[in-house]
């Protein structure tokens, strides 16, 4: 009975000592410095560079607390309209119905680009296949060709990778390449495509499966996959993403990367992106594989 | 060959068969263990454990997500406990036999089977949105609570219910109330498998990770959690974000937190295991 | 205070304590059904039970959803329940006191291992061997689904049918030895009847255990909403209830269709799972008084 009876003021006492957690390790001696807090969610594209954004910039402003989520560049676009984030961090451009839904819940979405990136379409790398036409990437996934040997592979039925719904990444893809661009197009990924739920499922699948084609942001292709050269003309020419080739504006499928604010920023925030604009927040774009902005001289 | 051999081949094959499937259900689990372990334990140096993630959670430690597992499960109990336990005793102790007292059985069952995904959605319906708690420590304590509840409440009551009759009998027969009687006898006589029960609860929630998806958890956050409405990092999240979510991952960081989430559930059930046979030879009936 | 006041409060507060497991029922089918209704009024019926699962196009077809889940459980279902049951029956009447000390704990931690552990060796492992082995299109199926599915229910129903196994008094096995019958006859004949209520409610709460789970499905199956055909489709993805909510959850702006057809989806989990455990206990019920009367 006196372990029971005891156990209730520990745990009060205990609580209180956890609730006062705020050390950090290495954080300096002295009165604590007003927490600022920056809440980031959204794309899972993202997150890596947002993780290495948030890293770099606790260098560069301390005080302020950066924390990532990913979930999709829906969950983050979500969370906005919701209010429960600052930033919301978006491969694809925020849809018209959640900008209504946005205002209708008073939140005013302000949108600014802060990086590039290619769609890279990766296969096996023992697949003999080296280029494909936007077309015969939209006739893949929509269903329409099942078979490798349809498009100058091995006679191997295609598996199609994608990513969840939520991501940016895939409704970037569904518009722009398996809708080749059209507005009114309802062509949608064929019912039996897989939506893996991270671009590392995408890899893990890939590395293994040589009836699998995927697509995904230039900064996850690893060693384990080709990367399949994509042309508008069946002729060519035919290219391969890179920093060059989308500054080019020759590789077709290369999108805008985006972070959404409600209304204007937070001060500690609009530093943030203002960091996130600049030479060294631009570094690490280019150092994992994304396509910075081309800074105005 | 007479009926008599023939029996005795059906029960060597029988005897044999059981022996092979229980082979198959649990030599599997001890390999999945013993590589986990075996490729995760040279991860786990007190750096691993003590520092921060760095260089996108591909380097440093993990000490965010233990922590922040510590948190929740910690928040969840000081919630469940009394609850869970005022329950099971009501239930062994106060209730009536009528048909209130079988719908709140019913009511228990139907909680216990519930997916867990479901309750994170009510969690995030509930607590997130209507509480307007935010993805928070208490939010995601709240949401593994309810979940836990049926586990905590049916242990208690079995744990209370053991206790023979009679010391109650005797108890009152000498003077004490009812409440004192249940606070002197029947709980502490009772308390090893109630103990038993909010560990198993408290295990099972620090190794789930639907209702803390969009709870609680974060992929990353810079600071350790100053208040209950922070967001915070978990294992079993952790594991699924480095394993699933961020190219170029080592293995090591990988089977690391793998290896100590096992540890964290083999120490629990280790310390379940030795209070009940501890209780056992203790016991006064 | 008095100590009649005291007994009184705590009466009160223990008997609050008590319904609360009710009311938490009743609250979360309440907010359930709240958040989930308006999407029966939001899409058509014949929407719903169509056969393509296109959220983000307000296509809401269920169908997939549904048939996904039951497969992917129905297979570990058959997988779980007999090396379950054996295993159980194993524990408890054969083994010796010895190897039931080991076994019976190395259970328990069975029952703990966290199922994301066991969906990223999954991914890591599993997928890619059953791939090359069986000659797959790919190793993301229902089959891996269910394979990780079974192991994870397996405990469960082990612990609660040896405990029934084990609660059947010894009298009824010292009868039937005694009338000549040897152990394996005893076990088939007179104990395994005798547990039988245990032992369905063992397989009960395996088969909600398996229908239940996310993360290890979310990370293995592929998540391909087909409606699945034939045998062959157990070598296909899938896409079950559990993880399209798990993997869409957070994308869904509050009050958006999408987020009530979630809720909807979370509902029919609900339903169903009452349904598994309602069936459950009244199979139990009918078979323990079959028993009652059979060896009483």
């Amino acid at each position: 009975m006196r372990f029971a009876a005891r156990l209730l003021p520990t745990s009060i006492v205990l609580s209180v000592l956890l609730s006062g957690v705020g050390c950090t390790p290495g954080s300096p001696p002295g009165p604590a410095p007003a927490r600022q807090a920056v809440v980031t969610k959204g794309s899972d594209t993202m997150v890596n560079l947002a993780l290495a954004w948030a890293e770099a910039y606790l260098e560069v402003a301390p005080a302020v607390e950066i924390s990532v989520t990913g979930g999709g560049s829906g969950t983050g676009l979500a969370a906005l309209i919701n209010a429960t984030v600052d930033l919301a961090n978006a491969s694809r451009q925020i849809k018209p119905e959640e900008i209504e839904e946005a205002r209708a819940n008073g939140v005013e979405p302000v949108e600014t680009v802060v990086a590039r990136d290619a769609i890279a379409v990766v296969v096996h790398p023992a697949n003999p296949v080296d280029h494909l036409t936007i077309d015969q990437i939209s006739a893949i996934y929509s269903g329409a060709i099942g078979n490798w040997k349809e498009v100058g592979g091995a006679d191997r039925p295609i598996v199609r990778l994608s990513r969840e719904t939520n991501s940016g990444t895939h409704v970037y893809f569904l518009e722009a390449v398996v809708r080749r661009g059209q507005q009114d197009d309802r062509t949608l990924f064929a019912a039996d495509t897989l939506l893996l739920p991270s671009s590392e499922g995408i890899a893990a699948e890939i590395a293994y499966n040589e009836n699998a084609i995927g697509y995904d942001g230039l900064g996850y292709v690893t060693d384990e996959m080709k990367v399949v050269a994509v042309g508008a003309n069946p002729a060519g020419p035919f290219f391969l993403p890179s920093v060059e080739t989308v500054n080019l504006g020759q590789y077709p499928i290369a999108r805008d990367l985006y972070i959404y604010s409600a209304g204007r920023p937070s001060p500690q925030a609009g530093d943030y992106l203002a960091w996130i604009l600049s030479p060294p927040g631009q570094a690490l774009v280019a150092s994992l594989g994304f396509v910075p902005l081309r800074q105005t001289p | 060959m007479n009926a008599r051999r023939q029996r005795q081949w059906t029960q060597r094959a029988g005897f044999g068969l059981l022996t092979l499937a229980t082979i198959v259900t649990t030599l599997p689990i001890l390999l999945i263990v013993l590589l986990i372990l075996q490729r995760g334990l040279a991860a786990i140096t007190p750096e691993f454990l003590l520092a921060f993630p760095s260089d996108g959670l591909r380097a440093g430690g993990i000490f965010p997500a233990i922590l922040g597992t510590v948190l929740l499960t910690f928040t969840m109990t000081l919630v469940v406990a009394p609850l869970g336990i005022a329950a099971g005793i009501y239930l062994a102790h106060y209730a009536p036999d009528n048909r209130l007292t079988r719908s709140i059985r019913i009511a228990i069952l139907n909680l216990a089977g519930i997916p867990s995904v479901v309750y994170g959605l009510f969690g995030l319906a509930f607590f997130v949105i209507f509480f307007r708690m935010g993805t928070s420590i208490l939010a995601g304590a709240l949401t593994l609570a309810i979940m836990t509840l049926p586990v905590v409440i049916t242990t208690t009551e079995e744990a209370v219910r053991s206790v023979p009759n009679s010391f109650h009998v005797v108890s009152v027969s000498l003077g004490g109330t009812d409440w004192q009687s249940v606070r002197r006898i029947l709980l502490p006589q009772g308390l090893p498998g109630i103990l038993t029960g909010v560990i198993l609860g408290v295990e099972r929630a620090a190794g789930e990770t639907a209702p803390i998806l969009f709870t609680a958890a974060a992929v990353y956050l810079p600071h350790l959690p100053t208040s209950p409405l922070d967001p915070t990092m978990a294992l079993p999240y952790h594991l699924y974000v480095v394993s699933t979510q961020i190219p170029g991952m080592p293995a090591g960081v990988q089977y690391g937190t793998a290896a100590v989430l096992l540890i964290l559930v083999l120490l629990m059930n280790i310390i379940a295991t030795v209070i009940r046979s501890r209780a056992r030879a203790r016991r006064r009936w | 205070m008095t100590s009649a006041l005291r007994e009184r409060l705590v009466a009160v507060a223990v008997r609050v304590a008590g319904i609360s497991a009710i009311a938490l029922l009743l609250v979360i089918f309440f907010f359930l059904i709240q958040q989930g209704l308006p999407a029966l009024a939001e899409v058509p019926l014949p929407d719903l039970i169509g056969s393509r699962w296109y959220p983000i196009e307000g296509t809401f077809g269920l169908v997939p959803l549904v048939l996904g889940s039951l497969l992917v459980t129905l297979a570990a279902t058959l997988i779980a329940v007999p090396l379950g049951v054996a295993t159980a029956v194993f524990i408890a009447e054969v083994a010796p006191r010895s190897v039931r000390e080991v076994l019976k704990p190395f259970i328990e931690v069975m029952a703990g291992l966290p199922s994301v552990m066991l969906g990223f060796l999954g991914i890591a492992i599993l997928a890619p061997e059953l791939y090359h082995r069986l000659r797959l299109t790919t190793g993301l199926t229902a089959f891996t689904g269910a394979l990780l599915l079974g192991w994870i229910a397996i405990p469960t129903i082990v612990s609660v049918a040896e405990d029934a196994l084990d609660a059947v008094p010894r009298g009824y096995r010292d009868g039937a030895l005694a009338l000549g019958a040897n152990r394996w006859q005893t076990i088939w004949r007179v104990t395994l009847p005798a547990a039988r209520g245990g032992v369905l409610t063992a397989v009960m709460l395996g088969i909600g255990r398996a229908f239940g789970e996310t993360m290890a499905v979310m990370m293995v199956t592929g998540n391909a909403a087909v409606i699945p055909r034939g045998w062959g489709a157990l070598f296909q993805p899938v896409r079950t209830m559990t993880a399209t909510i798990a993997a869409e959850m957070g994308e869904v702006a509050g009050g958006s269709t999408h987020y009530h057809v979630l809720f909807l989806i979370g509902i029919l989990l609900f339903l169903i799972s009452l349904a598994v455990n309602l069936v459950g206990a009244s199979v139990v019920f009918r078979a323990r008084t079959r028993a009652e009367r059979i060896l009483s």
